[in-house]
């Protein structure tokens, strides 16, 4: 097997994909491909199928139509439907990380902070408890959180901190594919700069791919390479997102960029 | 002992014929796959929950006239639970009963196994209050059903992490989750983890029975039982560092006695039966008695 054609191949291909939710719409006719390293934002007012598409990829839902290709770790690119159930929770575990808009959700508010980075590690094997630790204390300060704070549980923790203790959880298992569903949502203005520009050294540092579902423009055109704008389930636009934030061609993203306050 | 005297209007062992045929298969399909929890239509019984009803529908399913019958409540064959579950069986099947472990081929059991080893003639029957270990970590029974079903147990040791994390060590002392024959992770009712490594090639059979719950379990003879553990902190037994001041044992496990409202306590052998037994041994050799007092 050939390794550099294998590189330039796509790590992930969505064909067609579509969602019906009995009569209406979740999203229909989506396709798209992503690189190693490439990261693409999902713009959309809400209602617009962005998480209902996240869903589909993640396959925390079946689709109607379409498929969802990965190349996985041993370089053969797989359908997804096509994968067991235990294959799927052991990707979903291992090479994928999935950062939701409420950080309770992805998190165990229950345990500590330390024992939620390390959990993922467990899960594949990992028992030496020096080593999770210093696994889990080594991504505490890549997130910028005080490693005094290892044993406390997130409940004590701000917003923002529980956002990046979040990501940290994802990351450790050094997943290639992360999807996040508005990772800034909720947080304050300086806590959301924080946090982009955390995400945008991590993704070029660990060389991740990511789909980052988003409201906010300025979040998109921050972290992203691509930009897929989405309307009543349905993409009306995508392209380079300098390009296509700059010069909106779609009648809907030209209200979208011209409804951002300008400073 | 007075003939069996088998109250007419019960049918033997209380529960009827059907049932206990379910029950039975619940129980064989449970010896078929280690420590894995079968679901059964428990029944209702004669005493509240979380007086052994699991435990008493496997027993009344497993009884014959034969049998002899031991029932521990907290290793003592003389508290109330043991005494009222040893009189149920005695008024509905007419068994013989026994507080000798050698003697008793069924043991119903709550929060202890015997110190004396068991051997293949015999049955440990536990009462369960929790049979699933990822209860208090995984709310969702749709969730922990498949994580058990994909061996998914990395929040096992999740728990263990916040053990350590928290105390230093890990400081589970009871229902201590194991892993029977490298496949399931089970929870060994609430013995002490003292009791975990007797679970481990042990030659008698052990049934689970949770009646609320509904849930019955199984280790058969002579399989293996691993406790979890970290490479770093590996599982310990626990027991408290002294000698039973009736029996002087230096090896079983102690219950600890307050005498009075000045901190005097004492440590006892917590199986009635153990400390008996060697009283009555060291009486019959002639040797002094230990008369350790703390």
């Amino acid at each position: 097997m050939n390794i550099a054609v294998n590189e330039s191949e796509p790590l992930l291909i969505v064909e067609g994909l579509t969602k019906f939710f009995g009569r209406q719409i979740g999203c229909r006719d989506v396709s798209f491909s992503l690189h190693e390293g490439e990261v693409m934002a999902v713009v959309g007012e809400s209602g617009s199928g962005k998480t209902t598409l996240l869903r589909l990829l993640s396959m925390q839902a079946e689709a109607d139509a379409g498929r969802v290709l990965y190349r996985m770790r041993d370089g053969v690119t797989r359908d997804l439907a096509t994968l067991g159930e235990a294959e799927l929770r052991f990707l979903a575990r291992t090479d994928w990380g999935f950062v939701h808009q409420d950080p309770a959700l992805g998190l165990r508010m229950a345990v500590s902070g330390g024992a939620n980075v390390g959990e993922r590690l467990m899960a594949v094997g990992w028992r030496h408890y020096g080593n999770i630790r210093e696994a889990a204390t080594d991504w505490l300060s890549r997130v910028e959180i005080d490693t005094g704070r290892i044993d406390d549980r997130p409940t004590t923790y701000s917003g923002g901190m529980r956002q990046r203790l979040q990501i940290a959880r994802n990351l450790v298992t050094q997943p290639r594919l992360v999807l996040m569903d508005e990772p800034t949502g909720g947080l304050d203005v300086s806590v959301q700069a924080r946090l982009l520009d955390l995400l945008r050294n991590l993704v070029a540092v660990l060389k991740l791919s990511a789909v980052i579902v988003t409201h906010d423009l300025a979040v998109a055109r921050l972290l992203s390479h691509r930009i897929m704008v989405m309307k009543g389930g349905e993409v009306i636009e995508s392209g380079l997102t300098d390009q296509v934030l700059d010069d909106p061609r779609a009648p809907y993203t030209q209200l979208l960029v011209a409804s951002i306050l300008q400073p | 002992m007075n003939a069996p005297q088998n109250v007419p209007t019960y049918n033997f062992a209380y529960l009827d014929e059907q049932t206990k045929r379910m029950i039975r298969r619940a129980i064989l399909k449970a010896v078929a796959i280690p420590g894995y929890q079968v679901p059964f239509a428990s029944r209702e019984m004669p005493m509240p929950y979380g007086w052994g009803t699991g435990g008493v529908q496997v027993t009344a399913s497993i009884l014959g006239p034969h049998d002899v019958l031991k029932v521990i409540d907290q290793g003592a064959d003389d508290t109330t639970n043991a005494v009222s579950i040893r009189k149920f069986f005695q008024k509905t099947a007419g068994v013989k009963t026994t507080t000798r472990t050698r003697e008793a081929t069924v043991i119903q059991t709550r929060h202890r196994i015997p110190e004396t080893p068991l051997t293949e003639n015999q049955i440990l029957v536990f009462q369960v209050p929790i049979p699933d270990p990822l209860r208090y970590l995984e709310p969702r029974e749709t969730e922990t059903r498949r994580m058990h079903a994909l061996a998914e147990y990395g929040l096992m040791h999740v728990k263990l992490y916040e053990d350590i994390a928290r105390h230093g060590q890990i400081a589970t002392t009871y229902a201590y989750p194991v892993k029977v024959d490298g496949r399931y992770v089970m929870d060994p009712s609430p013995t002490p983890k003292f009791d975990n490594p007797k679970m481990d090639d042990c030659a008698a059979l052990q049934l689970f029975g949770a009646g609320r719950e509904k849930r019955i379990y199984a280790i058969p003879p002579h399989t293996r039982v691993v406790s979890l553990d970290f490479d770093d902190h590996p599982f310990e037994r626990y027991r408290y560092d002294g000698t039973c001041a009736l029996c002087g044992a230096k090896d079983s496990y102690l219950d600890e006695i307050v005498t009075d409202d000045r901190g005097s306590r004492m440590f006892v052998c917590s199986d009635t039966d153990y400390c008996e037994g060697r009283r009555s041994d060291s009486e019959k050799a002639g040797a002094p008695q230990a008369e350790a007092r703390t």
